[in-house]
């Protein structure tokens, strides 16, 4: 294959891999964005395997590496659960991180590629590795951090090391100072100290940042760790002169980008402040806690069969659900109990709040895998209006996105975060296994509201209680 | 807190409500109240003396001694002559009294230097909802309006088609979407009526359909919310407005229930004799404003008549032909006002102290320890917005601290992020090489085309956009590949290239990428066959 039709090639996949991003703008045409996206991806790699740039002798290497790696992923994919959703698609951006990593350094050892380029070329060959790198590696760590956090095998509280600002500064100068000494560094080397060097501090970096953040923060990390990924392949394509890698490296970056910009409207909180760390801290649990929210007044229990008694006798139902949902896996006993509702000619709808769950879109894709059709289920926006002429609305292991603190104390640690305003419906219940507070820390008025009933427990087995009452 | 409730016998003629049920006195008794029931106070309700004494309460058989002894007395209807000269001298009266209507009741009452709180003064705000007596009585008056309608009618209120032929629905036209109007409405498109409803004030107009029933606008420009969440009047060329319609819905439906009021003022006629005379033999006319006047030209308050074939109902007391559903929802609205006093220390051990910075209480007392205190300032906040759209923009303001993402950006925020950048492209077209620059602009573009792409991307669908971008950045293989095994014969052999590490450095790079690359298309893949209509 000629160099031409490699870079023709490189365009097709190009075209392909937008159109592949464009199919997602709604159900119906994702299926289609999917495929173009596979057969993008099949045009790129043949072309570069068969072009100029591969000789026949890597083609086993290739072969093998490529085909333990697809076993690997395919497995991986046929096995996930979707309530794991949030932790493989963390784990697939550490895996991008590091395969930057890995081509970063391997570009570094090879003399070749910077035979024949001027000073400034070189210069600027040299920044775009070590930025390369340091990318992968925050990228790396920092997924595999938020893979732990959400798999629950370490400690989803934001974990805080005194003067974490300062450690960041200090990384930060650190980076700077070395990637100085890095472009000045003739040889490979001499080079090789501040180039591992700088690739500790940025895999830190990764750790520290990830540790000091919150698990209801976990869209918003999760999807800067999706662009980040991008940034990553965009600083390799610099790299190695190639634009394939250019363009869909910025097309994931500002598409992770974007969604992290989703999700910090959706909390009302800016970007920087969420990277910061540690909601629920410092600020935010001093006003909570001094009582000037403290709600006051009972709660209203309910049990499972007069849940159902409310549910039958409702024309107009909205479920709310959150992580509750997802952590009791009770998306199919949902889905039953809104298919027993619908076949009694009550409107079901779902509301989903952009933040619900521990990545963007994650209700949705729980509540696809249990058969709920996506036309009932609904964004806060289109839905907030409903409320007042909806009989029963019900939240499911919900917390903070339902909690009117939002709108109506502006003391609260969330005030000004859009919530779903589920307290305007005739009457609200709340399903917890707990009075605990969500991760906010937060007090919910909710709870103590007259139209408001509690239905403690686990939300599966309280599901199921109310599917077998409904159904007798 | 030991303070006696007494519960006098309703005396006005053909009044069947009590001021309490026995599941009240329980919970009145557990708020630390004494509670006297007059004998047979329940019996029109069919609540029997037992009842009340087995829930705690005591029975007392002589009405004066029950007046005597009572620190609170709780009514339904405003107390006659004798029963307010029975009220103990500074004693506390709970019950309807209608301030407006009854100034001389208002002085009587004052001369005993009573307290008086009226269940028809109770402020119309959000918060005093729960003890709305008006609300409850107005629900059960719209409800029993129909049945009384369905009771003189004589046809189904449902079509359906039988064996025996064809029943057309009964077409029922409800004026006034208020408390009673919006009762009547659900009540008579239960029974499977057909519905249509009209009201000076617009917003209403969703809650009509709500229940079931059909808006019937008034074409013409004019805004008829009141204060409080009531109509006011409205101007000349609007009733005329109006008139037409009535007449026009007259001619065509089976029953007419009219619940128009404007407090303070008698009831506006909407119904003429014309429209009677022009609506079928065996209609029904349900005049619920009978009491001040009624809507109608023909009614006759208190009783049924027919006129011209219609049968017109003017019952004063549709709540009281419901009594033990009226005298529960009364009762209970009682409880709650006795809740919020206790709250708010406005009775505080054996003392009554109405608390007037209480803008609920405030608004009940007509009258404190014998000085009348009505009416009471304009409440601060409609029940029913006149214009909602306002009051749903309306956020609490935002914390410093937090980000306002949202709105667009000030101009000079947007000169200034337009001056780093221009400066930017300065540094960066100074001093880089033309070949970096041909990446940079594909770079540049790729950002765009990005952000354009993915703002279209449709919310339910942002796990799969992340697992498809996350499939699409394995593209990163594609460096991997080229390193692995270039064509090295254009390089001059002098330089010593590490083969070994570098391959193996591609091989891990490659495998990575391509867990990822099959991973992430096939889980995406998975996802988006889930979703479905």
């Amino acid at each position: 294959m000629t160099s031409s039709l490699s870079t023709v090639s490189y365009i097709g996949a190009t075209i392909l891999f937008i159109l592949c991003l464009g199919g997602l703008s709604n159900p119906e045409t994702s299926r289609r964005g999917n495929l173009y996206g596979i057969i993008g991806m099949a045009i790129a790699v043949l072309a570069t395997v068969f072009g100029p740039q591969v000789t026949a002798a890597g083609l086993p290497y290739i072969f093998a590496a490529m085909v333990v790696g697809a076993g690997v992923g395919l497995y991986a994919a046929r096995i996930v659960k979707m309530t794991q959703m949030p932790e493989l698609v963390a784990l697939m951006h550490s895996l991008v991180g590091l395969a930057a990593m890995l081509v970063g350094y391997a570009n570094f050892i090879d003399p070749a590629v910077s035979v024949g380029m001027t000073p400034a070329e070189q210069a600027i060959h040299e920044m775009e590795m070590y930025l390369g790198v340091l990318i992968g590696a925050v990228t790396f760590s920092g997924s595999v951090i938020a893979f732990g956090k959400l798999s629950a095998r370490i400690t989803g509280k934001p974990v805080l090391l005194p003067g974490r600002h300062l450690l960041n500064l200090a990384g930060l100068i650190a980076v700077i100072y070395f990637g100085y000494v890095f472009v000045n560094a003739h040889t490979v080397a001499e080079g090789m100290t501040p180039m591992i060097v700088m690739t500790v501090v940025a895999l830190l970096f990764g750790i520290h940042m990830v540790m000091a953040i919150g698990g209801a923060d976990m869209p918003v990390v999760v999807s800067m760790l999706n662009s980040y990924s991008g940034w990553a392949a965009a600083a390799t394509g610099f790299m190695l002169s190639n634009d394939l890698l250019i363009v869909v490296g910025a097309l994931v970056g500002s598409s992770g980008a974007i969604l992290s910009y989703i999700m910090c409207r959706a909390m009302n909180r800016n970007f920087i402040s969420v990277i910061a760390g540690g909601f629920g801290t410092g600020g935010g649990t001093a006003p909570a806690a001094a009582g000037a929210a403290q709600p006051a007044g009972e709660v209203n229990p309910i049990l499972a069969p007069e849940t159902a008694e409310l549910l039958r006798e409702a024309k107009n139902v909205i479920i709310v659900p959150g992580y509750g949902m997802a952590v009791a896996q009770a998306q199919h006993t949902v889905y039953e109990i809104t298919k027993t509702l619908r076949e009694k000619g009550i409107n079901v709808r779902f509301g989903i709040h952009p933040v619900a769950g521990r990545m963007p879109g994650h209700m949705n894709v729980l509540l696809a895998e249990a058969k709920v059709p996506y036309d009932i289920v609904f964004e806060m926006d289109e839905l907030n209006a409903d409320f007042p002429a909806t009989d029963v609305a019900m939240v499911i292991g919900a917390n903070d996105i339902v909690n009117p603190a939002a709108q109506e104390d502006p003391t609260s640690p969330i005030a000004g975060m859009p919530v779903l305003e589920v307290w305007k419906a005739k009457t609200s219940i709340v399903m917890k296994r707990s009075m605990a507070s969500g991760y906010a820390g937060v007090d919910n008025p909710l709870f103590y509201k007259d139209n408001n009933r509690m239905l403690f427990g686990d939300a599966k087995k309280m599901l199921d209680e109310v599917l077998v009452a409904l159904k007798s | 807190m030991s303070l006696l409730i007494g519960v006098p016998r309703e005396r006005f003629p053909g009044e069947k409500r009590v001021a309490t049920v026995p599941e009240v006195v329980e919970k009145l008794i557990k708020q630390g109240f004494k509670v006297a029931v007059e004998a047979g106070a329940g019996d029109s309700a069919q609540i029997s003396d037992d009842a009340y004494r087995a829930a705690g309460a005591e029975i007392v058989d002589d009405n004066a001694r029950l007046w005597a002894t009572s620190d609170i007395v709780f009514k339904v209807r405003a107390p006659d002559g004798d029963e307010v000269a029975r009220l103990r001298e500074g004693g506390t009266l709970v019950s309807f009294i209608w301030p407006a209507q009854n100034p001389e009741l208002l002085q009587q009452l004052a001369a005993r230097k009573a307290t008086v709180l009226a269940m028809d003064s109770v402020p119309r705000i959000s918060r005093a909802q729960k003890l709305d007596a008006l609300s409850s009585m107005a629900n059960i008056g719209g409800y029993r309006a129909v049945i009384e309608a369905a009771h003189e009618f004589g046809r189904f209120f449902t079509g359906s088609i039988t064996a025996a032929g064809k029943v057309p629905p009964a077409k029922v036209f409800v004026i006034g979407a208020g408390v009673a109007g919006l009762a009547a409405i659900g009540a008579a498109s239960g029974l499977g009526a057909i519905v249509r409803a009209n009201d000076t004030r617009p917003e209403v107009a969703d809650q009509i359909k709500s229940l079931g029933g059909e808006f019937v606008p008034v074409n013409y420009e004019e805004e008829g919310s009141g204060v409080g969440g009531y109509a006011k009047v409205m101007s000349e060329g609007f009733q005329k407005a109006q008139r037409e319609v009535f007449a026009q819905q007259a001619k065509d439906v089976d029953i007419i229930i009219t619940t128009a009021l404007i407090p303070g003022k008698p009831a506006p006629k909407l119904i003429t004799e014309d429209m009677v005379k022009s609506m079928r033999q065996g209609s029904v006319i349900v005049d619920m404003a009978a009491e001040q006047g009624g809507n109608c030209e023909l009614t006759v308050p208190g009783e049924v008549v027919v006129r011209h074939g219609v049968t017109i109902i003017g019952y004063k007391d549709l709540p009281s032909r419901l009594a033990k559903q009226a005298s529960t929802l009364y009762a209970t609205n009682l409880f709650r006002l006795m809740e919020d006093m206790v709250k708010t220390k406005s009775i505080d051990g054996d003392v009554v102290n109405i608390d007037m910075k209480d803008e609920v209480l405030r608004g009940t007392t007509v009258i404190d320890k014998g000085e009348v205190t009505w009416p009471p300032p304009a409440p601060k906040l409609s029940a029913v917005p006149a214009v909602p759209a306002a009051k749903a923009v309306a956020m609490p303001p935002k914390p410093k601290g937090h980000g306002e993402p949202s709105g667009p950006m000030s101009a000079t925020k947007t000169a200034v992020l337009f001056g780093v950048g221009a400066l930017m492209f300065l540094l960066v077209g100074g001093f880089a090489p033309a070949s970096f620059l041909a990446h940079f602009t594909v770079f540049i573009l790729a950002c765009f085309v990005g952000y354009m792409v993915v703002w279209n991307v449709t919310p339910a669908l942002h796990t799969p956009l992340m697992s498809v971008t996350n499939a699409v950045s394995s593209i990163i293989a594609i460096g991997a590949l080229v390193q692995i095994a270039p064509d090295l014969t254009k390089i001059s052999a002098d330089l010593s290239r590490p083969n070994e590490w570098i391959r193996w450095l591609a091989v891990g790079g490659i495998g990575l990428a391509t867990i990822n690359m099959f991973g992430g298309f096939a889980v995406t893949r998975r996802m988006l066959e889930m979703f479905r209509k």
